[in-house]
């Protein structure tokens, strides 16, 4: 207990330096007119829950304190009392219908996603985000950033308090414009997730097979940050969501950076869906942040060297596939293969492609249409050569085209 | 209530010896005390798993445990505290005090209530079983949400047969409630003449008969969709995913209630006893119950305001969910009023009862605020939902339960329980659970999803506290643990027939002899 104590002490001290200007104990109010309203509506609710609280509660201490027998208290004989009864079932139902109009008011404004200046698709996967400008062919994953997936390993001996917005941090951020509504479609590839940064005002399922929708128009430039709220398996705590908002002209200038950067390295995930070979490659994503540094990326089509394939294929496993078949490739024993001596590894080229491009629902996304085909031949090279495979095999772009 | 019995005590046999006793006994007693030393253990089992997650917790960073296993416990914690602590606690106590109560010799079908407890044992054993296969155990929640939960390994059909077992057991039980309850009164004990708790058992089986089939049924369809190729809940095959949580809900909203109504029932009649006074509202207290369990079918929505449902479907769940508060709040009114202008006494059962009053009031005004749907995008999947449930079912579901062992124990046992180490028991317990999760409600507003092991440092001063108060909680059940041997020890005072101060009033249960005797009311008491 005293050890216990102590050490809330000493930990309250340690974090007190980092942390404690952070820490809210309200809702945010968020910068949206969304998030206004949702928390005007919450500290609505909540003082008449206190309200009623002060009532009801001191009732209660009054007769704990005045009803007390050792007060030579006589208990009185009534048990019922009609009047009082119906009293306070109506009143609270009155309370309620007041509570009930502004909430509908709220709840119709949420759902009104007509309008929009622009969509983003938002897709979930386990454990990262896809963010598609379907207007403009601009699509990209968003993972948890480098520093905060290394400190968060167990044993990794980095104290979290050292690393920037620790667990809140992504290599590639969602930039979208102020004072446009925005339209977020969300989807889920794998299972279910829920996209939710509380400035905005709300959260949303993405749900495989389904489509839904919400809208933001964010008022102030700025950082924004949030998690996945729904439980997704081994790596929910760690796929946050960061929102940038940039004034329009920064926003167009961010998105033509994104079309030039056409093609990219794998792992670097800035990509067009228009016909990729109208654009070349260019320097990645520098607008939105990122601090990587990249490896030049050959153009797609053209084949691959054996080590071009290898350097590729490891930060596609990294970003892609490591979460499930661990970064030492044995995999975790009953849920996720080993990559280390599988039979399909090791076995004929064209199961190991299908598998990667068809998945294996429900515990692995199809590949087809997250990675080129270029990213496919690298990972796949790299995984019949890596965690002690050897069969020596160098898959080209144009096998994978063939299935 | 006034009851003119006569005890008979010659041919009162008593039970058989040794281990075979338990085994095959029919008694109601037995299987009593056979549910409440279970359910017990299982609050101790649950509660360790709970300390796995606040260790994890109580710094950023990843301490202990892998993320899956968090998962896992988690997932268990919650159905082993729901279906191996909760729901036997309660079944126990319905053994033990309803024939008592009614002026019945036992329950209607002793043979197959036998049957309904041996099932429990193993349900949970292979529930915990689970924990050592491949891949661990299922560790997608306790609501077991699918495409997740198709991902888990050999746990994943044991998982599912758990469920089925368990909810064969409820329902036999359910069964053998409502006919008791219907059949077996003493005579003039008409049913607006019944105890409270009588009444909160009497719905309450009927929303197990109801929801539980659902409940299996919908676990049923994720086994064929991972094992028969069915596509229920698959959209690639035409299901839907969220009509798994239509489903689930329809059971778990119920199921919450479950876990409360026979505690509105304890607590209504801890109150009068200590406040020497008639219960206020009888049967606005009934009416109450019986609505709520009837509201308790239709606002399951409430828990997928983020699913996506077409606005009407939102706004209906949100108008039906904030009817529920009605009758909530008549109950609360009735339990103050009760003890207004009494003559109050603060023995531990009383203590607990008011905890309750106050506390589950406090997660009601959660709860409240949840069902406001615009809100609730907010509120979700957060740690402000976790507080809320934590505080209707520890120091709502769990109180009542504590504070009715308190009140029933010395007619068990015969034996007064120790009542300074009660005591201390009830202020380190009431105030450990409010540190662990009051603050819980600030980590939610912050921003902190639940289910998660790891967080971002603006949480940590919040979640060191709250680890620190749920360590205190579970080491003073230790105390609960001592205090409740020492009486089934035979070990204490002596207590009364009466055993409180003009209880007899207040119930059959307290016109009998203390200890109870193995077999009671074999002729029934006029009860007028
Ligand atoms: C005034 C009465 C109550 C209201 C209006 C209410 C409302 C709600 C709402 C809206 C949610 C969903 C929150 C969310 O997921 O975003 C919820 C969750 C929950 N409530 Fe209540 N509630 C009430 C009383 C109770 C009681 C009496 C219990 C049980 C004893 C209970 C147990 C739970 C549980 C276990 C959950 C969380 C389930 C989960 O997601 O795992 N609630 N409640
Ligand atoms: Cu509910």
């Amino acid at each position: 207990m005293k050890k216990l104590m102590t050490l809330l002490a000493v930990s309250g001290f340690a974090v007190a330096g980092e942390a404690s200007a952070d820490y809210a104990l309200n809702l945010t109010e968020g910068v949206t007119e969304l998030s206004r309203d949702i928390h005007d509506l919450h500290m609505l609710i909540f003082w008449i829950c206190v309200g009623i609280g002060v009532l009801v509660y001191g009732i209660l201490v009054y007769s704990l304190i005045h009803h007390r027998k050792s007060k030579g208290a006589v208990p009185a004989q009534f048990h019922e009392n009609t009047k009082i009864e119906i009293l306070w079932t109506v009143i609270p139902f009155l309370i309620l219908l007041g509570m009930a109009i502004p909430a509908t008011r709220v709840m119709i404004k949420v759902y009104d996603t007509t309008g929009a200046d622009l969509t983003v698709k938002v897709t979930g996967y386990q454990w990262k985000w896809k963010y598609d400008y379907l207007d403009e062919g601009v699509s990209f994953f968003s993972t948890l950033s480098a520093k905060s997936n290394e400190a968060r390993q167990m044993g990794s001996g980095i104290d979290p308090a050292t690393v920037d917005h620790y667990l809140l941090d992504v290599d590639h951020p969602l930039v979208l414009p102020v004072g446009k509504k925005v339209r977020f479609l969300f989807t889920g590839g794998d299972v279910l997730h829920a996209w939710w940064v509380p400035d905005l005002g709300w959260k949303k399922d993405t749900i495989p097979g389904f489509i839904t929708d919400g809208w933001a128009t964010i008022e102030k430039p700025g950082t924004y940050r949030g998690q996945c709220t729904e439980l997704c398996g081994r790596d929910h705590a760690f796929m946050p969501i960061v929102v940038i908002a940039k004034p329009e002209a920064e926003y167009r200038e961010w998105l033509a950076a994104q079309k030039g950067t056409a093609v990219q390295a794998a792992g670097e995930p800035a990509t067009s869906q228009e016909k990729p070979s109208d654009h070349q490659p260019e320097p990645p994503l520098a607008a939105a942040g990122s601090s990587e540094a990249t490896s030049p990326a050959p153009a797609i089509g053209e084949p691959l060297t054996q080590e071009v394939a290898m350097t590729l294929g490891k930060e596609v496993y990294e970003s892609h596939c490591q979460s499930c078949h661990q970064a030492n490739g044995e995999g975790v024993p009953g849920l996720f293969p080993a990559i280390h001596g599988s039979q399909v590894v090791q076995g004929p080229l064209a199961a190991h492609i299908q598998l990667v491009l068809n998945g294996k629902p429900p515990l692995m996304a199809s590949f087809r249409n997250i990675l080129k085909p270029q990213e496919v031949a690298a990972v796949i090279t790299y995984q019949r050569n890596a965690f002690g495979n050897s069969t020596g095999d160098l898959v080209q772009p144009a096998d994978i085209a063939t299935h | 209530m006034s009851v003119s019995a006569i005890h008979d005590d010659h041919h009162d046999h008593g039970p058989a010896k040794g281990l075979m006793r338990w085994v095959t006994t029919t008694n109601h007693k037995d299987i009593g005390t056979l549910y409440m030393v279970t359910s017990l253990i299982m609050f101790m089992v649950g509660g360790a798993m709970a300390l796995v997650i606040r260790a994890e917790l109580f710094e950023p960073g990843m301490q202990f445990v892998d993320p899956m296993f968090y998962n896992s416990m988690t997932t268990l914690h919650a159905l082993i505290m729901v279906f191996g602590a909760v729901m036997p606690a309660f079944a126990g106590l319905a053994n033990w005090m309803i024939p008592m109560m009614i002026g019945s010799p036992d329950m209607a079908l002793p043979r197959l209530n036998n049957w309904s407890f041996w099932l429990l044992p193993f349900a949970v054993l292979m529930l915990m079983s689970t924990l050592f296969m491949e891949g661990g155990a299922a560790a997608a929640g306790w609501t077991l949400y699918p495409p997740l939960v198709l991902q888990t390994g050999a746990a994943f059909p044991f998982t599912i047969f758990t469920i089925h077992i368990l909810g064969v057991s409820s329902i036999l039980a359910a069964i053998n409630i409502i006919v008791t309850i219907l059949n077996m009164r003493a005579p003039g004990m008409t049913l607006m003449k019944m105890p409270l708790f009588v009444w909160t058992w009497l719905i309450t089986a009927f929303l197990l008969i109801a929801i539980m089939p659902v409940f299996a049924g919908a676990v049923t369809m994720l086994l064929t969709d991972k094992f028969f190729g069915t596509s229920f809940f698959n959209a690639a095959g035409g299901g839907d995913p969220v009509l798994y949580q239509h489903l689930f809900w329809f059971f778990g909203h119920p199921e919450v209630y479950v876990l409360i109504l026979p505690s509105f029932g304890i607590v209504s009649q801890i109150i009068p006893t200590f406040s020497r006074k008639r219960l206020f509202g009888y049967s606005s207290m009934v009416y109450a119950t019986a609505s709520i369990g009837f509201l308790s079918f239709i606002v399951w929505g409430h828990h997928q305001y983020t699913v996506g449902m077409p606005i009407e479907g939102e706004l209906y769940f949100t108008y039906a969910t904030m009817l529920i508060a009605v009758p909530t709040g008549v109950k609360v009114f009735n339990w103050i009023s009760t003890m207004w202008r009494g003559a109050i006494t603060f023995e531990s059962p009383m203590l607990w009862a008011i905890a309750f009053v106050v506390l589950f009031t406090l997660g009601g005004f959660t709860g409240l605020m949840m069902s406001i749907s615009p809100a609730d995008l907010q509120y979700h999947d957060t740690y402000f939902i976790v507080a809320h449930f934590h505080y209707v079912l520890v120091s709502g579901a769990v109180f009542a339960i504590i504070g009715g062992v308190y009140y029933w124990l010395p007619k068990w046992t015969g034996r007064m329980y120790d009542e300074r180490l009660a005591q201390l028991h009830f202020w380190l317990t009431t105030l450990s659970v409010n540190l662990c999760f009051f603050p819980q409600h600030f980590l939610g507003l912050a921003g902190m999803p639940r289910r998660i092991p790891d967080y971002a440092l603006q949480f940590a001063e919040f979640n060191a506290w709250s680890s620190v108060g749920g360590f205190i909680f579970g080491f003073s059940q230790l105390i609960f643990c001592y205090i409740v041997i020492r009486c089934m020890r035979r070990q204490g005072e002596h207590a009364s027939d009466e055993v409180w101060e003009g209880a007899g009033e207040h119930g059959l249960e307290f016109t009998l002899p203390s200890p109870a005797p193995y077999h009671t009311w074999e002729t029934p008491p006029n009860v007028h």
